[in-house]
């Protein structure tokens, strides 16, 4: 590719992972611009989630990751965070038996460890984003409904100020309303100048609020282009929008 | 039974429950944290009290033989990595620092007066030495095991046990000893004699206790800890690496027990393998609380160190046996009234 090197925040090359001897990604490259929100869809079994816990140092894996400037090649987790790198995994990973306003702290613990004490600031922009976690700040996190959770599992995650957000499935067992209200969130957090990476299953919605997807099957990158290209390619509506799936549009209206 | 003997039971029975609390809270402490039952725990109470003695005697204390040969194994590791991964070049300056700490130590140890320093110095050093410990232990015995199940992590710390047992033997020979207590006066409640040194431990127990109360519940270092406890993966998400958690608290449980070695050695006379006993009875006090709840571990430790005490009184010959027999109603009750829950989610 000709792009100018200094804005890739994320350039994945050739990326392989395997549990034990089956390959759940072969040779994934993927590129990802400051300030872009890029997408990657694809149908159960893709290796969504399984390219996300690799970027993020999760699950070994043989390739480079080239992150802010650096090389990593399976890079620990926690290097990756101080790089400043965010994920929110599908299974959110709360603190269920802490408070939620703990749950926000700790997300801001590298910037604590480093000795940037505006975090304060960081999280009151939270509670302005999620006034629901504000109600809630001296709750359980365990006790949360689920739309809530993703909530503070995105909150969590934007404390730490990560350059990158990866968000895996947000949408994910939540109701419609709720959904709607999170990706419009995304669409915010994009127009601050945050980048980020979002895997969905809800392909519609992703292509909406996205400016380049990769849609992923088997393991490979089957199509890639800009989002509102892909939403309009005929292959893709048919085999993961549907015509019969145009409600899910109206959940990123 | 009378009144006066009652009290000094009681007296007897709450500073040793003080001692057992500490204990059960530092079991406690790095078991939720580590997923380790800490057996060598007790060690670190012997090593505290005998380092202590040793000083008191005008003897540069031998445990600065094994804190450097620890120290460089643990360096000779680290360089090992470093060359390995080329990692950043802050590691070497993390060996250096090291090093160089030990070098201090045994530097200090070697030129001071160490018998007619003041205690307050001798008990720092004591801790200088002995807390270090702590963290290598962790890096070079449990952090290449760090995902393994925790049967084979109680192994390993059994094995930790029994060689620190060996290791006790060769570096502080098989005599018993004693230090002098912090001050000398008693008191006089009504008609009870109170010893200083009793009163000594129980402030102590107690200033340690509610520290950790607040560290945990209200710095976020605290809380950081606790986090990994809660969901392991969830703190690697927020930077929190486990490997800082496992030696942030191993650090704390060698505080604790070589504090409470110090703490109790001008009252009992401990001998290099004098810790085990000591640990178990906190950890009878541990297993009251479930392995869970640290208020109720407090609570059975000292009702542990109670017990003990009076049934000293009544049937010495027993009172291990009473002791820990205490655990198997409590371990029927937990049975019965335990549901295992399912992560959530």
């Amino acid at each position: 590719m000709t792009q100018l090197t200094d804005n890739i925040l994320l350039d994945v090359s050739d990326l392989h992972v395997a549990y034990g001897k089956v390959e759940a990604l072969t040779g994934i490259d993927l590129t990802l611009k400051e300030g872009k929100l890029v997408t990657v869809i694809g149908p159960n079994g893709a290796g969504k989630t399984t390219l996300l816990s690799a970027i993020m140092g999760i699950l070994p894996s043989k390739g480079t990751i080239h992150f802010n400037g650096k090389d990593f090649i399976s890079p620990e987790v926690e290097t990756l965070v101080s790089h400043g790198l965010g994920l929110v995994p599908e299974k959110r990973e709360l603190f269920a038996t802490m408070t939620v306003q703990d749950n926000l702290l700790l997300g801001a613990f590298q910037r604590y460890r480093r000795g940037d004490k505006s975090y304060d600031q960081t999280l009151d922009e939270i509670y302005q984003l999620f006034p629901r976690l504000k109600e809630r700040c001296e709750q359980q996190a365990g006790t949360l409904s689920g739309g809530e959770r993703q909530m503070l599992a995105i909150g969590r995650a934007m404390m730490s100020k990560p350059k990158l957000l990866m968000l895996d499935e947000p949408s994910l067992g939540l109701a419609p309303l709720i959904t709607r209200e999170i990706f419009r969130i995304f669409a915010d957090l994009r127009s601050q100048g945050v980048s980020i990476l979002l895997v969905e299953q809800n392909a519609r919605a992703a292509l909406k609020v996205a400016d380049y997807a990769y849609v992923l099957e088997g393991g490979q990158v089957a199509m890639q282009g800009p989002a509102t290209e892909l939403a309009n390619d005929p292959k893709v509506i048919e085999a993961y929008l549907g015509f019969a799936s145009k409600h899910q549009e109206l959940l990123s209206s | 039974m009378n009144f006066q003997i009652a009290t000094l039971l009681g007296q007897d029975g709450l500073t040793n429950g003080a001692i057992y609390a500490l204990l059960a809270l530092s079991i406690l402490l790095v078991f939720t944290v580590t997923r380790i039952l800490l057996i060598p725990l007790g060690e670190f109470v012997t090593f505290g009290a005998l380092t202590m003695a040793a000083m008191q005697m005008g003897k540069a204390p031998n445990i600065e033989w094994l804190l450097l040969g620890l120290a460089l194994i643990d360096c000779a590791l680290d360089l090992y990595q470093y060359l390995k991964h080329r990692a950043e070049s802050k590691k070497l300056k993390v060996i250096a620092l090291k090093l160089s700490y030990v070098a201090i130590m045994i530097g200090l140890l070697n030129q001071l007066p160490l018998s007619e320093i003041p205690m307050a110095l001798q008990v720092v050093l004591t801790l200088c030495l002995i807390v270090p410990i702590g963290p290598i232990m962790y890096r070079l015995f449990f952090q290449p095991l760090a995902e393994a199940p925790a049967l084979v992590l109680l192994i390993v710390s059994i094995a930790l046990h029994v060689s620190m047992v060996g290791i006790g033997l060769l570096l502080f020979g098989p005599e018993g000893a004693r230090t002098e207590p912090f001050s000398d006066s008693n008191f006089r409640l009504g008609s009870v004699m109170l010893k200083s040194q009793t009163l000594w431990v129980i402030l102590v127990s107690i200033v340690l206790i509610v520290t950790l109360f607040i560290a945990f519940e209200r710095t976020l270092y605290g809380k950081a800890l606790r986090a990994t406890a809660v969901n392991r993966m969830g703190a690697r998400l927020q930077g929190i690496s486990p490997i800082f958690a496992g030696k942030a608290t191993f650090a704390l449980a060698a505080f604790i027990g070589s504090a409470s070695g110090i703490l109790i050695a001008p009252i009992t006379t401990l001998y290099y393998d004098s810790g085990f006993i000591i640990s178990l009875k906190g950890f009878v006090g541990a297993i009251i609380g479930g392995l869970v709840s640290y208020p109720l571990a407090a609570f059975g430790a000292i009702a542990v160190g109670m017990i003990e005490a009076f049934s000293m009184f009544w049937a010495s010959s027993y009172k291990e046996i009473i002791v820990f027999t205490l655990i198997i109603p409590f371990l029927i009750w937990r049975s019965m009234n335990s549901h295992n829950v399912e992560d959530e989610e």
